[in-house]
């Protein structure tokens, strides 16, 4: 280093550091001698300065905060000199990014060599701002670098800077480029003759171009003159061909800029494309030197895309198809990479999808590459290309995968395996097996929505049983299984274990066991599913196995005090209901067969389809548990009419002295439980309250100890003893509390919940990011409600402040409690009001979701056609935008369909889309975190298929372009009527001491849960 | 009307990092905090240092793409979009190393060490906002060749205008 003798040597110093911890002391030591001599030393000399600020460099580029000397820096930048200012440039546009306070004071130094004469200085300026520029400077400077752009004073040298300088002020904020002004502008910048000022200004114009290309029409015919004469060479300075290539990187930009635009009309202009795009198409060859292949590749690949985009002719096509082909086999790893990647973009034209599959076992050797970067090419394109026809073949690819692919992937990998097998599978015998081979590769990575649903088709299909129980078997004489293992087999071995009494190992007490050798090794919420799995055993073994019997009462005697409830009290009542000879067959006989449902799977395959993106499935998977608050509705009191009578358990109130008097008592307990098997329908009612451990079911606190803790029996003693008066004072719920909820979310003001003693309603006001909720609470009666209580739970991205509820109401009296909500970033979680009153004896308790969802924080806006196309095009794919198809929607009219966009607040801009049966829509989404963002959506419809449609969604941030379709998509497929009068409460509410996770889907489908729900 | 939407960015970041870990230049052209910028580097080289030979030059990482290329000791890496063209940015990098080549006479890691202005300066007339300014060697070469004459000049003004005050004070 020239004559810095004192850096040279400070860089020595590090560079001999023989640790980390030597460095830090080192570089410690150097930060206090320069914050010293900044302090005390008034007139630095220039040659320190710049030392100093060099050395501030160093440190920050080692990673090191450097958080003062700032100012030094910014100071040199005014300073008269060249080689002060250079240093002062340069060091400030490393160590300080665009939001720093420090550049604001430079604004005017760096405007005033921006706008001087001197070039070198111009230079720097252009530099700096070009490299980390902010809105500030975009305002203040942009009409002076347009200014140099063009000048034919200026030469080359300033005018590119300038161009790249204007670009980045364009992107800090697209209204710094007058569009009226410039597009001729730009359209004579492309007639430059210099390559280094015309690659400079076909980067501004790619950025310019995906805003608006309707304005920059005319530099259309521009880019194609460019190709034309760098495709034949004509008037490239030498100096310009990079190994013999005339400037790939130009050849690159002009035809990224041209797919920007939608079409090109003109013949003659297309024509000439079409010409060079040919000529590149059939020109490249594979060379020996790398740098020349990878840069005629880099203009090959873009042609392909360029082709791709404008939708050539179907030999133009083909050609394409045939060329990936050929690179998806090349050994060359760069090649077949990028291969991979362009066949999967490739995959979005349909009729090339066939000759795709020709490559398919190409493919799959790529899923064995060494380098993991291939390997998620080839993986991604597999999962696109799947279908019925080649999903066996994929499938059991991928499982064999799974076993030697990296931890990092594995994840990925399952989810997209069971997602295939389902979508596709050719029978379900083949299904059941590679979810169980799933499970057995990658048991961690396999979610509990996966097993349920192998248990939710063998219980469907008959003749899958034998076959899965023989299997389930199977696995179990592994040495070391995966607990998710242990529990489809325990689960699928207690229904239908019986099936394979003859075949040797497969006895009740054999099968028994083999399953209760892996107990000791499984945790605490699996444990209930062996216990049901011994019970059914025990009542399948005819004629009775007293030995078996035994062992299981043990295992329940074991088990009858443990501290987990569930596990409790499941024991207790297998082990009551196992005397009971008879009854004990009709409670546990065969699961009914489920009700269809959408599998959560599938709907999570769609949220992943047409991306290929892996984000979107981890940040779905992330969302799962938080999206599972769901209200619970407050369940009828002492006695109010059931469809089935069952016992409830509410948590630690339950005695189990109690339960097993009440078992026990002679009244014929069991018997009076509808022997029926229950429809699906009713069963799935009833699920909710049962798999739950802290249902907010209504308590009574009179002296009968929790209501249905003692299951049928309740009754009887209940209308004997409570006087007929107190009858009255039953809970009656009116109306349903979903549908209100759902109403809410379309209107601001109505009712939440009403019950015979209550009213809850609400009014909300929204501005931006803020809402401002009045809760009216009134009773309705002519005596107080007492111990009101009113708790939020909020989700992570809202901010809700309640005012105090009083405790007491008095009679036909309403409180008024408002409720500040500030909404962070986007979610679709939705906050929770725990509610709870007691009225007379009776304590009521309600959990009600608050309608402070995310449509209150979209405003409407209607765009024009204008402002539409520019913003959709900026948006180039995922994250920012995705893209899906739904399956299973709500049949709508078009009309209708955009109703219900409008009614949450995502206005459709009629005409903008020119196909009929698509809506393009645009609103303007609040959040703390975001700001207020455009958000774009665009629904493409079947008219033959009402039943399915592809959406796009698209933002600024990708979380909130994620929430926004979800919300979308949800409002599309769900009823709101929704009849179901019971719902878990369930989820991450922090009040909630709920030892599992569940969610409505899965608490529905556990089968454990189920099985409980029939004692 | 309110509109945060992004445009394509270029380049995010470029940086060149030792096998053994030790940085020897960044250049972040998309705004980064400080933490962020320490904790993409160590996130980053550890991806990179881990890769074997003769694999690809590309990098999946946190949505975007690296692209990558080992020169004897050093890592060139450059940050891109996922629908960038990576192949165009693989012969930015080499170019790159071309110019700090011709520049430096044979460059090795060591140059870049006691150098970093100068890989500072080059890097400088190549990129601008993230995007290829100059794809002439010799352009660049001839502009950095002018800027090394400018300080020198400046110096010995410096020193002439030192030897006079010298000469005035003797």
């Amino acid at each position: 280093m020239t004559g810095m003798r004192g850096l040279s040597v400070f860089i020595s110093d590090i560079r001999n550091c023989q640790n980390k911890e030597a460095e830090r002391l080192r570089v410690d030591k150097e930060l206090g001698n320069i914050r010293t001599c900044f302090k005390n030393e008034k007139v630095l000399t220039p040659y320190k300065k710049k030392k100093y600020v060099w050395k501030m460099l160093y440190i920050h580029m080692l990673g090191y905060d450097v958080d003062f000397g700032h100012m030094e820096a910014v100071s040199l930048i005014s300073a008269p000199k060249y080689p002060e200012k250079q240093v002062g440039y340069i060091v400030t546009s490393c160590l300080l990014n665009e939001n720093n306070d420090f550049l604001k004071l430079a604004i005017n130094t760096v405007r005033n060599d921006i706008i001087g004469r001197n070039e070198t200085f111009q230079c720097l300026a252009l530099t700096l701002v070009g490299n980390i520029g902010g809105r500030d400077f975009s305002e203040s400077l942009a009409p002076d670098v347009q200014k140099l752009l063009i000048s034919s004073s200026c030469r080359p040298l300033v005018r590119k800077k300038a161009a790249l300088c204007l670009l980045r002020l364009f992107r800090k904020n697209p209204d710094a480029v007058n569009v009226d002004g410039w597009a001729d502008r730009m359209a004579q910048l492309l007639d430059e003759r210099d390559i280094g000022v015309l690659t400079s200004s076909t980067s501004l114009l790619v950025a310019l171009v995906s805003n608006n290309h309707e304005a920059y029409s005319s530099c259309l015919p521009k880019c194609v003159k460019i190709l034309e004469r760098l495709s034949r060479n004509q008037d490239v300075p030498q100096e310009y061909t990079y190994y013999g290539i005339p400037s790939p990187w130009l050849q690159v930009k002009a035809m990224r800029a041209l797919q920007y635009f939608p079409t090109i009309e003109d013949p003659s202009t297309r024509k000439a494309l079409f010409e060079v795009l040919q000529r590149i198409l059939m020109g490249t060859d594979v060379v020996k030197n790398v740098n020349k292949n990878n840069a005629s590749h880099a203009v090959l690949f873009e042609a392909l895309s360029l082709v791709m985009h404008l939708d050539a002719e179907k030999e133009m096509m083909s050609q394409c198809v045939a060329l990936l082909g050929k690179f998806i086999s090349v050994r060359e790893p760069n090649i077949r990479y990028l291969g991979l990647e362009n066949m999967t973009r490739m995959l979005m034209i349909t009729d090339v999808q066939d000759i795709i599959k020709k490559h398919q076992s190409q493919i799959i050797t790529s899923l064995k590459d060494p380098d993991i970067s291939i390997r998620r090419r080839a993986l991604d394109l597999l999962y696109g290309m799947c279908d019925v026809s080649n999903a066996k073949d994929i499938v059991e690819e991928l499982l064999q995968y799974l076993s030697t692919a990296e931890f990092s992937m594995r994840e990925e990998l399952s989810l997209k395996a069971a997602i295939l097998a389902e979508k596709f599978a050719p029978d379900l015998s083949w299904y059941v097996d590679v979810i169980l081979q799933l499970i057995d590769k990658a048991g961690d990575f396999v979610s509990d929505d996966i097993w349920f649903r192998v248990v939710q088709f063998v219980t469907n299909n008959e003749d899958l049983q034998p076959y899965a129980a023989s299997k389930a078997r199977e696995y179990l004489d592994k040495i070391a299984i995966h607990e998710t293992m242990v529990k489809v087999s325990a689960y699928i071995l207690g229904e239908y274990g019986h099936l394979l009494a003859r075949q040797p190992g497969c006895s009740a007490s054999e099968l028994f066991n083999i399953l209760h050798e892996k107990l000791p090794t499984v945790s605490t919420p699996t444990i209930p599913i062996l216990l049901s799995t011994y019970a059914k055993l025990l009542m399948h073994t005819q004629p009775p196995d007293p030995e078996l019997q035994k062992k299981i009462w043990a295992v329940f005697k074991k088990y009858e005090s443990c501290i987990d409830v569930e596990i409790q009290q499941r024991a207790v009542e297998y082990f009551e209901l196992s005397k009971k000879g008879a009854a004990f067959m009709d409670v546990l006989a065969e699961m009914p067969k489920f009700p269809e449902r959408q599998s959560s799977l599938i709907k999570k395959a769609e949220d992943v389809e047409d991306t290929a993106d892996q984000s979107a499935i981890k940040l779905r998977a992330q969302q799962q548990p938080s999206n599972a608050l769901v209200l619970a509705e407050p369940q009828p009191v002492n006695g109010a009419p059931s469809p089935l009578k069952v016992p409830i358990v509410s948590g630690s109130t339950q005695d189990p002295d109690s339960v097993a008097r009440s078992l026990s008592q002679p009244n014929g307990t069991i018997g009076n439980i509808d022997p029926q098997i229950p429809s699906p329908d009713l069963l799935s009612d009833l699920l909710g309250p049962l798999a739950i451990e802290a249902a907010p079911e209504a308590v009574s606190t009179d002296q009968h100890g929790p209501i249905g803790a003692e299951g049928v029996p309740e009754e009887v003693d209940g209308s004997a003893i409570v006087p007929v008066e107190e009858q009255t004072n039953s809970t009656e719920l009116i109306g349903n509390i979903a549908e209100r909820f759902h109403a809410l979310c379309l209107k601001d003001s109505g009712v939440l919940y009403e019950d015979s003693h209550v009213q809850i309603g609400i009014k909300a006001e929204w501005r931006g990011h803020h809402g401002r909720l009045v809760l009216f609470m009134g009773n309705k009666n002519t005596s107080p409600l007492t111990s009101v209580q009113a708790l939020i739970l909020p989700p992570a991205h809202l901010k809700l402040d309640l005012s105090p509820v009083p405790d007491t109401i008095p009679p036909r009296a309403q409180v008024q409690s408002p409720l500040e909500v500030m909404n962070i970033r986007p979610s679709r979680d939705v906050a929770v009001l725990d509610f709870s009153y007691k009225f007379g004896t009776n304590m009521v308790n309600a959990k009600l979701r608050i309608p402070a969802t995310l449509n209150k924080f979209l405003q409407p806006l209607q765009l024009t056609s204008e402002e539409f196309f520019p913003q959709w095009r900026a948006l180039s794919g995922p994250p920012l935008k995705l893209q899906e198809v739904v399956r299973g929607v709500r049949p709508l009219a078009l009309p209708e369909m955009a109703n219900l966009f409008n009614s949450f607040h995502v206005t459709v801009c009629p005409g903008l889309d020119p196909n009929p049966n698509n809506l393009v829509a645009s609103t303007t989404f609040y959040s703390e975190s975001t700001g207020a963002m455009l958000c774009l959506a665009r629904i493409e419809t079947d008219p033959a298929d009402r039943t399915q449609l592809r959406m796009t969604v698209g933002s600024g941030d990708p979380s909130l372009t994620f929430e926004l379709k979800e919300f979308i998509k949800e409002q599309l497929i769900t009823i709101p009527m929704g009849s179901r009068a019971i719902v878990p409460a369930a989820g991450s509410g922090p009040a909630q001491p709920v030892a599992q996770p569940p969610s409505p889907a899965t608490l529905a489908d556990d089968p454990g849960a189920l099985l409980a729900g029939l004692l | 009307m309110t509109c945060l939407i992004m445009l394509a960015s270029g380049i995010h970041f470029v940086l060149l990092v030792s096998r053994q870990g030790k940085v020897r230049l960044t250049k972040w052209y998309s705004p980064y905090a400080q933490k962020e910028r320490s904790k993409v580097i160590r996130e980053l080289s550890g991806v990179i240092l881990n890769r074997g030979p003769k694999l690809c030059n590309f990098v999946e990482w946190r949505g975007y793409k690296v692209v990558y290329k080992r020169y004897a000791s050093l890592y060139f890496c450059m940050c891109i979009d996922q629908e960038d063209n990576e192949l165009e940015v693989l012969e930015i990098i080499h170019h790159y190393v071309e110019i700090l080549d011709r520049y430096f006479g044979s460059v090795c890691e060591l140059d870049l060490i006691f150098n970093f202005h100068k890989a500072y300066y080059i890097l400088d007339e190549l990129l601008i906002a993230g995007e290829l300014q100059e794809s002439s060697k010799k352009t660049v070469a001839r502009i950095i060749s002018a800027q090394d004459q400018l300080v020198e000049v400046a110096k010995e003004e410096a020193s002439s205008i030192s030897n006079i005050i010298a000469q005035a004070t003797k």
